[in-house]
């Protein structure tokens, strides 16, 4: 199972796309390796720098509402995935890319509105460790610790132990 | 109990319920492409499971960047290649009989009315036009897909738009859908099917639907469906005439897969389309859609005509009708893509392909081309294309670029005036 957990990005948008995850010009890659420097390049998310130190770091991504909309590319995830991003906490996620993080093994976490306000409420530099059995995460950061129990379906936590569902399928299919 | 159509598709094909509320079914059809594929081919080959699980189920094309521009996209088409004839799987549409997967597959009648269809490409809605429940998926549903012929899915809940009144002259299928978006807004489908009813859907051909049902992703559905019936019938004739006695008997088959009468929706929406004006993407986001008055007189660098939603011979033959005996503005670079080799070729036959050359498009090979700014069309920074594609997402068409999506008709009047346009200022066929 992957590891869950750490510095968080805070993108202040909703509806952000695949595209603006990982433009489609990168779509030609034949490897995960190879999508690695391009993540959000593009993405246009005020005082959002791609670019800036703090990006490199990120574990977990937080963000508002229909984050990975658009194009079905699991290049998205994987983009992710390979700068070890393996958390994203939305207030809600588009059905393509909810699943194709779950089917990679990672962890896309609904919360509502409010809950996500509340984590946005936490500066930069703030941390978010996941107590993936017990369905909980907690936001630590200068103001405090805050916890938040989330739901998630027994199919996709069963993708997640399992590492993914090319694994979970082949086992039982 | 009164079931929707991808309700009774959901329970002929249920093969497991590892979970409540998952359901793993039976695939009907995997369609495959050169950009999402070959991730998937690669990871079966490194787990030693190499294999397929029905070479006539799954069918393959290469459509995005055709023929390849450079070593990585050469790469990628050898990869799918290779695997095809490895596996001999027959339905692989190379370079001189490719096309848009969305519009090829369709045409090479694959989809049939209560088929389950999955490619890794979210536009795969499009094929809910046939009363199929199709759904675009990732590179690893997608590879699941080619090993064992099964998908997960929560079961979907069903959105029902009843779209009325009479179709305005200069007013199409993707003026309907832009507006229904509108209403939806980009994610008011979610985990959603969406069905087309009402006397303008009975009354549209395939192509039309198919643009409706293409663009249902853009509302987050996921599927776009409409009840397949007379019209889905004469479409897929040619290839389902051994098996019924006459097409009587293929529409009263069909019917048994329509939504049942009572049956639970969680929301409908009824649009009249009398007195709707052609609709216009603005900004950024699928759901910013205006009537064309308002935002009519904005300059465009580059007019295309094409894609999956709008590339099919019905679209052709509007917009030539408004081009037939113009010449686009000398400030616009005009680009038109048919959908597939037959399109291109009919095209050809009923003098379309003159039209377009005559007004001063470029016609290309059949390509998702300028769509995703993945080959040729791609804008420069701060360039603006009015598109009869699906996305109008910054920096789609090329970084910096902007894209206003549209019908065929308003593309074309848009390209001859240079700036956006009404096509209800114009007559089809010579100046007005």
């Amino acid at each position: 199972m992957k590891e869950f957990g750490g510095k968080v990005l805070f993108l202040d948008r909703s509806d952000i796309n695949t595209d603006e995850i990982i433009p489609a010009k990168y779509l030609t890659e034949i490897s995960k390796e190879a999508l690695k420097p391009h993540m959000l390049e593009d993405l246009k998310v005020e005082g959002f720098d791609p670019w800036a130190a703090g990006v490199a770091d990120a574990r977990v991504i937080v963000t508002r509402a229909n984050f990975g909309c658009g194009s079905s590319r699991e290049h998205a995830p994987w983009v992710f995935e390979m700068n070890d991003i393996n958390v994203v906490i939305a207030s809600s996620f588009a059905r393509i890319f909810r699943q194709n993080m779950f089917n990679c093994g990672m962890l896309a976490i609904e919360l509502p509105e409010s809950a996500i306000d509340r984590l946005f409420s936490h500066k930069e530099g703030a941390k978010v460790s996941v107590d993936f059995e017990g369905n909980k995460l907690t936001i630590e950061s200068a103001k405090g610790k805050e916890p938040f129990e989330y739901s998630i379906s027994g199919f996709d936590k069963a993708l997640v132990e399992a590492g993914g569902w090319v694994d979970f399928a082949d086992a039982r299919y | 109990m009164a079931m929707t159509l991808s309700e009774k598709v959901f329970q002929a094909h249920l093969r497991d319920e590892p979970f409540p509320g998952t359901k793993v079914l039976g695939i009907d059809v995997v369609m495959c492409h050169e950009i999402t594929t070959p991730i998937a081919i690669n990871d079966l080959v490194a787990r030693g499971k190499d294999r397929v699980f029905d070479p006539e189920k799954i069918k393959v094309v290469i459509d995005h960047v055709t023929p390849a521009k450079d070593t990585k996209t050469a790469q990628q088409g050898k990869i799918l290649r290779d695997w095809a004839r490895r596996h001999a799987i027959r339905d692989f549409f190379d370079v001189g009989r490719n096309g848009v997967c969305h519009a090829i597959f369709p045409e090479s009648g694959f989809i049939r009315p209560g088929y389950t269809v999955i490619m890794g490409d979210s536009h795969t809605c499009t094929h809910g036009a046939f009363g199929a429940f199709a759904a675009g998926v990732g590179t690893t549903d997608l590879e699941v897909g080619i090993l064992k012929g099964v998908c997960a899915f929560r079961e979907p809940n069903t959105i029902r738009i009843n779209i009325r009144g009479k179709m305005p002259e200069g007013v199409y299928a993707k003026d309907v859908i832009l507006s229904v978006i509108k209403k939806l807004t980009v994610n008011g489908a979610t985990d959603c099917v969406i069905e087309f009813h009402g006397e303008v859907v009975r009354g549209m051909s395939m192509e039309s639907r198919m643009t409706l049902c293409n663009m249902a992703i853009e509302a987050g559905g996921t599927s776009g469906v409409c009840m397949p019936d007379e019209v889905t019938v004469e479409y897929l004739w040619p290839f389902i005439s051994s098996e019924y006695k006459d097409k009587k008997a293929a529409v009263s088959d069909f019917r048994k897969w329509w939504s049942d009468e009572g049956c639970e929706y969680v929301m409908v929406l009824d649009i009249d389309v009398t007195g709707m004006e052609p609709q216009v993407t603005h900004g950024y986001k699928p759901d910013q859609v205006k009537d064309v008055s308002m935002i009519a007189g904005e300059p465009v660098d580059q007019v295309y005509i094409g894609s999956c939603t709008n590339g099919r011979i019905e679209d052709l033959r509007v917009a030539a009708a408004y081009l037939k005996g113009r010449t686009i503005a000398p400030t616009v670079r005009g680009i038109v893509s048919p959908a597939t080799p037959k399109v291109f070729r009919q095209a050809d036959e009923e003098g379309i392909i003159k039209i377009f050359m005559d007004a001063g498009f470029c016609v290309t090979n059949p390509t998702c081309g300028a769509c995703l700014g993945m080959s040729n069309g791609v804008l420069a920074p701060s360039e603006v294309c009015a598109s009869t594609t699906n996305r109008n997402f910054n920096g789609r068409m090329g970084k910096g670029g902007m894209v206003h999506l549209m019908s065929p008709a308003t593309a074309a009047v848009t390209a001859i005036e240079g700036k956006i346009a009404d096509p209800r200022k114009y007559s089809k066929g010579g100046a007005k």
